[in-house]
């Protein structure tokens, strides 16, 4: 990634253990950090039920935003079908949230091997990586990887001399955010518009052409080869007890080093963007921030003083870890012409199957614009609240949720300058976005 | 197989069809669709619903599931576009680093607004959701390649070189 790098490289980390250099995403290089070492110690020294036993040991929850065990979702595939499909879930569209590019592009090896392990763990002889259909050095870095790992043995038949065969298929998007939910990618990856699928059944159970299928983040997947090559417990062992593991931070907004952070869980938030980042841009003081992506609840200042970054505390704190994108928010902002650049992409990316969210995120838009053009009116305000109240949980899946928290939030912790919007016909911030 | 539409198989389409079909299991013709679509985009610029049919054909699926799909998938264009397609972000993190000053830029600049093709027909400038650049915000991809922690003056060098 061109721009601001990533600071503080340790031998320990599970990403950034390594100074990037121009080859350093290549097999030659990877293998010289230790890489594949995981695999050949799987395929020399375990069975597929070891593999699940560490990861599960580890405590490892899925990265992509939704938190759940990963141990549990492998252990719901049955092992004996005679099919079993994983799929690698690299549709990173969550605004705020930029990781799993880093990944694709610098440690392509390291997704590989992670893909490859649980593909051995799950029994799966196929695996699929649905990327971005934007990205493009991504995926030229991971076409390359897979090239150089087909040349040397580790994927298709026979892998380093074993009994075991994976093959690995790159599937490109088509610039949908919803299909970065499991059910949809599914439905897109078998050649259809990207529908969410009423669960259940979930996809362990009846998933891509329905068989069995694990759908998993491009993170959760490359932390595997850490855990086979170290154990679960020295994994579990790392940041917070309730949520372990290290993760891949995104900083972005009005930060003065944004970019990406890999941090132990259990982190403190304020040090994060205040120590780490370099504070707020221009010295000002903090207003808000969207602590995990786009679609979780927006915090205030002083809610984030002794906020520490793992799901429990962020659940505690009425809001949630997410995909790790943190959107750092100077005061001076305006919290309604901000909110129209989340209702806006909702309503864009809503895709139309359910009707709370098809109707509800054209309605919240269409009232946030009303009232940015000065024609608001004072049951709006009201609306902005009932209108997400009746999509939250009603929907096949989290994009009604995700379209209907930010604006909750938003409403209820700035809910004043909604008000003065409403009653003045303009901005208490001059519509003021950057800092 | 059956034949497509006299005009469609263009370029060696059908080759590169067949390449593509060999990366993937048997039995999966119909997860072709997507990434085929994605082929006739790359050779003609846009797809037509004949190239539905014959993306249809080939893979074996309805045509309406084709057709469907290709006006669902927001990066597959219906329409013929400018030779350069300029992207430029309008979500949250490059909003907070200053994506209204850019577009309102590149609107002046091109003299289009977002969604237009330029009279010369060289460029398309759209407003687009993240593209995963939050970190390096503002941004825009051209073509392919993603340009990062722009201001007005680099959007300047990128567009000129290309014209």
């Amino acid at each position: 990634m061109s721009g601001p790098a990533a600071e503080g490289v340790h031998a320990d980390n599970v990403f950034m253990s390594f100074a990037v250099t121009s080859d350093s995403h290549t097999l030659d290089a990877y293998r010289g950090r230790g890489g594949y070492e995981a695999l050949a110690k799987a395929l020399r020294t375990l069975q597929p039920e070891d593999v699940e036993r560490e990861v599960t040991a580890s405590g490892l929850r899925g990265r992509g935003g939704a938190n759940f065990p990963v141990g549990s979702k492998w252990s719901f595939v049955n092992k004996q079908s005679p099919v079993v499909y994983l799929c690698c879930n690299a549709d990173e569209g969550e605004p705020g949230t930029f990781k799993d590019r880093w990944i694709l592009e610098h440690v392509p090896h390291q997704l590989v091997e992670g893909v490859l392990l649980a593909a051995f763990a799950l029994h799966a002889r196929h695996a699929f990586v649905y990327i971005r259909g934007e990205f493009d050095l991504p995926l030229r870095r991971l076409r390359g990887a897979l090239q150089e790992a087909r040349a040397a043995g580790l994927v298709g038949e026979g892998i380093l001399g074993s009994a075991f065969a994976c093959d690995i298929v790159v599937h490109r998007g088509g610039g949908a955010y919803v299909c970065g939910e499991e059910s949809s990618l599914i439905n897109s990856l078998e050649g259809k518009k990207g529908y969410p699928r009423n669960k259940p059944p979930f996809p362990a159970v009846k998933g891509f052409y329905g068989a069995p299928t694990v759908v998993n983040n491009v993170e959760t997947l490359a932390n595997v080869p850490w855990i086979v090559a170290r154990g679960g417990a020295a994994y579990a062992a790392l940041g917070s007890k309730a949520n372990p593991g290290h993760r891949l931070f995104g900083l972005s907004g009005h930060v003065n080093r944004p970019g990406l952070y890999e941090r132990p869980t259990g982190y403190s938030l304020r040090k994060l963007i205040f120590e780490d980042a370099g504070g707020v841009l221009g010295g000002k003081a903090l207003k808000a921030v969207i602590p995990g992506g786009s679609s979780t609840p927006v915090l205030t200042a002083s809610e984030i003083e002794a906020l520490t970054l793992d799901a429990p505390s962020l659940q505690q704190a009425g809001s949630m870890l997410g995909s790790g994108g943190v959107i750092v928010v100077a005061e001076g902002t305006c919290m309604v012409r901000l909110l129209q650049v989340l209702t806006r992409f909702y309503r864009h990316e809503s895709c139309g199957q359910c009707t709370p969210c098809r109707e509800g995120t054209a309605w919240m838009d269409d009232i946030i614009a009303r009232v940015v053009d000065g024609r608001g009116e004072a049951a709006d305000l009201a609306n902005l609240q009932a209108i997400p109240e009746g999509i939250l949980g009603n929907t096949l899946c989290a994009l009604g949720d995700a379209a209907a928290m930010p604006v909750l939030s938003f409403v209820k912790k700035f809910g004043a300058e909604f008000d003065y919007f409403v009653a003045n016909r303009r901005s208490l911030y001059d519509g003021r976005l950057e800092a | 197989m059956k034949e497509g539409p006299g005009d469609t198989d263009t370029g060696g389409l059908r080759e590169q069809f067949d390449r593509l079909g060999g990366t993937y299991p048997r039995q999966m013709s119909a997860s072709l669709v997507l990434p085929l679509l994605q082929i006739v985009q790359q050779q003609k610029g846009h797809v037509t619903a004949a190239d539905a049919h014959f993306v249809a054909d080939y893979a074996g699926v309805p045509p309406a599931q084709v057709i469907e799909a290709l006006s669902w998938y927001t990066m597959l264009h219906r329409q013929p576009v400018g030779r350069h397609v300029v992207k430029v972000c309008r979500n949250i993190a490059c909003a907070l680093r200053g994506s209204d000053r850019l577009l309102a830029h590149v609107e002046k600049t091109l003299g289009v607004a977002p969604g237009g093709t330029t009279a010369d027909g060289r460029f398309t400038f759209l407003a687009v959701e993240c593209l995963a650049s939050c970190g390096t915000a503002p941004v825009m991809q051209v073509d392919e390649t993603y340009h990062e922690q722009l201001d007005e003056a680099k959007v300047d060098r990128v567009l000129e070189e290309l014209r």
